[in-house]
């Protein structure tokens, strides 16, 4: 039977905020699922905490709500134990960049077949909007009580200088846009992230959903435009195609300069692509060969209550 | 006959071969049907810093050092100075004789506060600060010493062999003093030269001068050392011996009981097991295709709990390995996998804190945070082993626990446990067996992660399990694991998780929880490592006509009252032996089993306990002499 939407969605009560940012990255998520047809429990939404932390009681998949900052630890070691399941991570900009930055940047390094998607909106909601990494410096969000004193992290540089093989970033209110790029996320072969802007309408004042549309850059309606534009209308080309290091590294500073951009214009689209890394989990087929027919999960262990592992070996080279 | 107890120690420098030579030492003997306890000292240093190894071989089971040292060989000054006090009247001291006029101030790795001893003493006897004033007092004791010029050993053998290159290898040093010291006792060489080929296997030439200059050595002493009356040819070897080194307890017990992903970061002195456990990643499985452990070094050790307990969700039986500073950093996750039920099992290889502390040292510091552990009320279990043997029966049975329960399983191992070599009975693995609790295969209906039933262990599925669906977080849940905030079902949850503390101390079977040695007048509490050193002061206190009684306690957590109160109740005096300076088991025993704790035997100088130290501190105890604390001090 094939499954629609509905199939993925719980009925456990969603407490956002009216207007949250979050709701579209929830539905995206739900929409690229049923998408691609991926069954129910061969899924794993993993999330850590804050208001992002509540997705994956949203969606009607494996669902692991962990540890602040943590997220990416559980969702790698799942991923590794048993490579069938499609594996996505979530979380707020302050879990991922802030608290779990080591993670972030472990992570990369691992490239393990899986999705990171940032519900990126500069501030700590839940603990009533303390400035969170990506919060510009010197911007002061309204329960700030004076202007943040930090500069921000660049997510994206980040990503890419970490090691990500697909970096790509989405505004939370174009839903189909998000999904698009989720699924292609989800498809690609090693560690994927993205980063999603997705307005506070309760303690960002800054970058609201008007602010991102571009109201306050025109007096006239219609003289505005949004700020957010796509990389893929321009001649952006994220994607590594060959395996020589003189084509990665423009590619490599081709994304991190576009990820510098900010203010009037800000692109979204996939920054940066490259399948010629080997995922995490090929890696280890190089030292168990038959790691992804015979992975952790998978492997009998037992007979009848006894152990089937053979050590005789181990102990003969230590009998005297 | 007279039984055999003889103590052999050799030092150097870290890196100068002190650890493969003890080891080579270890095994030789070992072949040669003796009992071996080893145990290795080393400094938080890569290369200079003073390290040694003590062997002890005995022809009856043995556990533990003793404080005196029967043969010494020294191929630096640093060892000569630390330890000539060690060896026992009647001892022999084999050194290098160009080291002669060295004086301790040359020796920059002699640290002030030793040398301030050392200048003491050697002052008081009248003696120069000089490896020759140390020597004339080990002479003065009744020690014989036997000079020899590692240097023209190398040149005699570079002639002999027509091999100059030989003459400049003052690596060879390390084979040289192992080979001179059989050559005194007389030891047959046969296994030593075993032994070299099958370290330097796939170097067939370097193999081969490393047995030219044990050759040489060995019948250089057999032919110039003939006054040592001690003679050790070998005796009839047990069936079914190994020689284990002290991580190889726990890792061969995780792969015989299935452990299939290990996460950790490095720490002395845990990451030894993860290394071991990656060396053998390739398992061979009866009547099955190759199985494999997934070993994965992370960034931290937050990390490593993280992937340990996601890898957990899909049903592998998993486990990372760390020491307190790392556990430190687990805790938090400790209590979101004990909110969610998730089996992990964390072997804890203590060492001496508190923060970095004495890193390289040992430590049975950590009993009193294992226990605590993490913020919140949830169940968990803290196990300790005693020995190397049994922590590969006890990894087995905390994979169980874990299984059944649905709990954290801390097991307690230490520094004294892992730099140990020892021999013991082979390791049987049909002795272990697996019990995967309510894990389930399929899942049939609807489902409930959490759901409630009568024992208050639920069925468990696992990440990918069909129709399995379920959700886990560290918030308060319901039946499925979404949050929920409601004080009727927070109750009920509470309830249902600890509830599995009373399942534990029932079910378990009590000799896996407590392990009395016999019940006296006066008994023994203790747990983990200090077991070894403490049997072994039992027998020597037995010759002397006295008997003490001593209780292991394995299972700390939930700790096990109902089982010792009784045990204990016609004991006059308690003494808590424990290597920590509260007495941290003794502190858990009161709040469990009210009664106050008489005599504490503790140790923190990072140096594991002895029995001979042990054995005087009981008898102290015994003949109304000793402190209400004895603190024992031993070692180098």
């Amino acid at each position: 039977m094939a499954l629609k939407l509905a199939d993925y969605k719980t009925t456990v009560h969603n407490d956002w905020c009216p207007g949250c940012g979050d709701f579209g990255i929830v539905n995206a998520l739900q929409m690229a699922l049923a998408e691609m047809g991926i069954e129910r429990d061969k899924a794993a939404i993993f999330s850590g905490i804050g208001c992002s932390g509540k997705t994956s009681h949203f969606i009607n998949t494996y669902g692991i709500h962990t540890l602040h900052g943590r997220v990416l630890t559980f969702a790698q070691g799942g991923k590794l134990a048993n490579p069938e399941l499609t594996v996505v991570a979530v979380g707020g900009d302050g879990d991922g960049l802030g608290i779990g930055a080591g993670h972030f940047v472990a992570a990369g390094r691992r490239n393990i077949d899986m999705t990171y998607i940032i519900f990126d909106n500069g501030v700590y909601g839940l603990t009533k909007g303390q400035a969170s990494p990506t919060l510009k410096l010197g911007e002061k969000t309204k329960s700030l009580p004076s202007p943040n004193t930090n500069y921000n992290v660049n997510p994206i540089g980040l990503a890419v200088a970490s090691g990500f093989t697909f970096v790509a970033r989405a505004y939370s209110y174009d839903v189909r846009h998000l999904k698009d790029l989720i699924v292609k996320a989800v498809k690609h072969k090693g560690l994927s992230f993205l980063d999603v802007l997705q307005p506070c309408p309760t303690y960002n004042d800054i970058n609201t959903r008007d602010w991102y549309a571009g109201a306050d850059l025109a007096k006239e309606a219609a003289d505005r435009h949004s700020r957010i534009y796509k990389l893929e209308d321009t001649h952006f080309d994220p994607v590594v195609h060959y395996a020589d290091q003189s084509e990665v590294d423009e590619k490599l500073a081709q994304a991190l300069i576009k990820s510098l951009e900010w203010g009037n214009k800000i692109p979204t689209g996939i920054f940066y692509k490259n399948d010629l890394i080997s995922p995490f989990t090929e890696r280890l087929t190089d030292k168990i060969p038959n790691y992804l027919e015979n992975p952790p999960a998978k492997q009998n262990i037992s007979k009848n209550g006894k152990p089937t592992t053979v050590v005789s070996q181990l102990l003969d080279s230590l009998q005297v | 006959m007279d039984s055999v107890d003889f103590t052999w120690l050799i030092g150097g420098p870290q890196g100068s071969g002190v650890e493969s030579g003890a080891n080579v030492f270890s095994k030789v003997c070992a072949e040669l049907g003796y009992q071996v306890f080893g145990k290795r000292e080393f400094h938080s240093n890569i290369k200079g810093e003073h390290s040694y190894f003590t062997v002890r071989i005995s022809d009856k089971p043995i556990h533990s050092n003793l404080n005196d040292v029967t043969l010494m060989i020294s191929f630096d000054a640093e060892t000569i100075f630390r330890h000539y006090s060690e060896v026992n009247s009647g001892g022999a001291i084999i050194y290098d004789s160009d080291l002669q006029n060295i004086t301790t101030e040359s020796v920059h790795t002699l640290d002030n506060f030793f040398k301030k001893r050392l200048h003491d003493e050697l002052e008081s006897k009248n003696k120069p600060f000089t490896i020759e004033g140390v020597l004339e007092l080990a002479k003065e004791k009744g020690i014989r010493l036997y000079p020899v010029s590692f240097k023209s050993i190398l040149a005699s053998l570079a002639e002999e062999t027509e091999n100059p290159r030989l003459k400049g290898l003052v690596r060879m040093y390390n084979v040289i003093g192992v080979s001179l010291s059989l050559g005194l006792i007389r030891m047959p060489p046969d296994s030593l030269l075993k032994s070299i080929d099958s370290i330097f296997s796939k170097k067939p030439q370097i193999a081969e001068i490393n047995k030219q200059a044990a050759n040489y050595s060995y019948n250089f002493a057999t032919s110039k050392f003939t006054d040592f009356d001690l003679t050790l040819p070998g005796i009839e070897k047990q069936p079914n011996t190994i020689l284990v080194q002290g991580h190889q307890g726990t890792s061969i017990g995780k792969i015989v009981s299935g452990c299939r992903f290990q996460s950790y970061y490095p720490i002395t002195p845990a990451s030894d097991e993860s290394v071991f456990l990656e060396s053998n990643e390739i398992l061979e499985v009866q009547d099955d295709r190759p199985g494999s452990t997934a070993v994965i070094q992370t960034e931290d050790e937050i990390s490593a709990i993280g992937m340990m307990i996601g890898s957990s969700l899909t049903g592998t039986r998993s486990s990372t390995s760390t020491s307190g500073p790392g556990f430190a950093l687990m805790t938090e996750a400790i209590g979101w996998a004990g909110m969610n039920e998730v089996p992990i099992v964390l072997t804890l290889y203590q060492r001496s804190g508190p923060s970095t502390g004495l890193p390289t040292r040992h430590g049975q510091d950590d009993l009193t945070f294992a226990v605590a552990g993490s913020f919140g009320d949830f169940p968990k279990i803290v196990y300790a082993s005693g020995d190397i043997e049994e922590s590969f029966y006890d990894t087995g049975r905390c994979f169980n626990y874990a299984d059944v329960y649905q709990v954290p399983v801390i097991h307690m191992m230490d520094k004294f446990l892992s730099s140990s070599v020892v021999t013991c009975k082979r390791f049987d693995p049909e002795k272990i067996t697996i019990n995967r609790g309510k894990l389930l295969d399929k899942v049939e209906g609807e489902y409930k992660r959490f759901a409630f039933s009568e024992d208050g262990i639920s069925p468990r599925s696992r990440l990918g399990l069909d129709n399995g669906v379920f959700w886990n977080t560290g918030d308060e849940s319901d039946e499925y694991g979404h949050i929920t905030e409601d004080p009727q079902m927070r109750i009920k949850m509470m309830d249902k998780r600890m509830s599995r503390l009373d399942l534990i101390q029932k079910q378990i079977p009590e000799s896996d929880q407590v392990v009395s040695y016999g019940i006296h007048d006066y008994t023994i509490i203790s747990w983990g490592s200090t077991k070894g050193p403490i049997l072994d002061a039992l027998d020597m206190l037995k010759q002397d006509g006295i008997e003490i009684g001593f209780v292991q306690i394995k299972l700390i957590h939930p700790f096990p009252s109902k089982i010792v109160k009784p045990l204990i109740k016609n004991t006059k005096v308690i003494i808590d032996i424990e290597s920590n300076h509260s007495g941290q088991l003794g502190k858990i025993f009161k709040q469990n089993v009210t009664r106050e704790i008489d005599y504490f035997i503790l140790k923190y100088t990072g140096r594991g306990m002895t029995s001979t130290e042990i054995y005087e501190s009981l008898k102290k105890i015994i003949d109304n002499k000793a402190n209400r604390r004895e603190v024992l001090e031993h070692g180098a």
